[in-house]
């Protein structure tokens, strides 16, 4: 089984929808403790995306993370943007060392997730969208092949998103405010469960 | 001209990127080349990818090139402006971890006087240490 390029411009399409449908959330969020650009950046990126969904569809899945990856480096113009952007490019070179979707999610996933690692110099516990990614790595791996997969990815993401707010930020623009940034959710953190909830909620309506 | 080490300064604002600049060109000179970006791909608060490769590529030397930033976003997309460089360049750019201004102003008089990549940006990182 292979990832047909259908599913992929659906999963990218919704992912994208999401996201933009985000902005005002993902801008309230950032306000609180960043620079308030989040949702206007992903916005822009993603928007970007959908203008290139009829490419993205007809290149071969690696191909077609690595342009995401690059679309969104080149338009986001903030962190999220190189940070993101590593992911899907890091993926996207996973699947061309001949990995495959559905069947090496996991790694390429690992990939995706360590190459903002290495981006950001961050790792879990930072408040950031790793707080996140790290443990739906965590669940990705545990729950393969469980028939609830889907939901517990989805149930990860939104209970490592709430875990957040208590969580003082060490990295990121959050990081100036200190003890300040407390009791606020992540910005990224937040951005990262959009996207990942748009492609759980995807895959469960083509199943 | 270019056998010194280029600057490129990279800020959120443009305005602040251009003013930085003007001070290294009114304090050491125009014998470094002193490229500059600021802004996100709207116009807006931010930085920008494409932007920053045009800045390396117009302030590129042979000797390399040695970037200041303001803030976060500023050095992870300095840091993917570089690696999306040629593969021949990137070794020869960095990030300084500097303050802007202080740091674009010594790297340029460091630069000048004809010393190395390295030593410009350890000239630079100093104000960081102190």
């Amino acid at each position: 089984m292979s990832l047909e390029p259908e599913t992929l411009k659906s999963l990218v399409r919704a992912a994208a929808e999401q996201v933009i449908a985000s902005t005002a959330e993902l801008t309230a969020l950032d306000q609180a403790i960043g620079d308030g650009d989040h949702g206007a950046n992903m916005k822009r990126g993603f928007e970007a995306v959908l203008g290139k969904l009829d490419a993205i569809g007809a290149q071969p899945p690696a191909e077609a993370l690595k342009t995401i990856g690059k679309t969104l480096v080149m338009t986001v113009g903030g962190a999220s943007g190189p940070l993101y952007g590593s992911f899907f490019i890091a993926a996207g070179d996973a699947l061309s060392h001949s990995r495959q979707l559905p069947d090496d999610l996991v790694e390429v996933f690992a990939c995706g997730v360590g190459a903002i690692s290495a981006r950001g110099r961050s790792q879990q516990g930072e408040k950031t969208m790793l707080d996140v990614l790290f443990p739906v790595l965590e669940t990705l791996k545990t729950e393969a092949g469980k028939p609830d997969l889907i939901a517990r990815v989805r149930a990860t993401a939104s209970e490592a998103v709430a875990r957040t707010a208590p969580m003082q930020a060490t990295k990121g623009r959050a990081s100036f405010l200190g003890e300040r940034s407390v009791g606020h959710v992540d910005p990224g953190a937040r951005s990262s469960c959009v996207l990942l909830h748009a492609v759980c909620n995807t895959l469960e309506a083509r199943q | 001209m270019n056998d010194t080490v280029g600057i490129v300064i990279v800020s959120h604002s443009k305005d602040i990127a251009k003013g930085t600049a003007d001070m290294v060109r009114q304090m050491v000179g125009s014998e470094v080349t002193v490229a500059f970006c600021g802004g996100n791909p709207d116009g807006g608060l931010g930085t920008n990818v494409p932007l920053i490769i045009e800045a390396i590529n117009k302030a590129w030397s042979p000797k390399g090139v040695a970037i200041l930033v303001d803030l976060g976003g500023a050095e992870t997309n300095s840091e993917m402006a570089v690696e999306m460089l040629q593969p021949e360049r990137r070794h020869l750019v960095v990030v300084c971890n500097a303050p802007i201004v202080e740091g674009a102003v010594m790297a340029a008089t460091e630069a000048a006087g004809g010393s190395s990549l390295e030593q410009v940006r350890a000239v630079a990182e100093e104000l960081s240490s102190a």
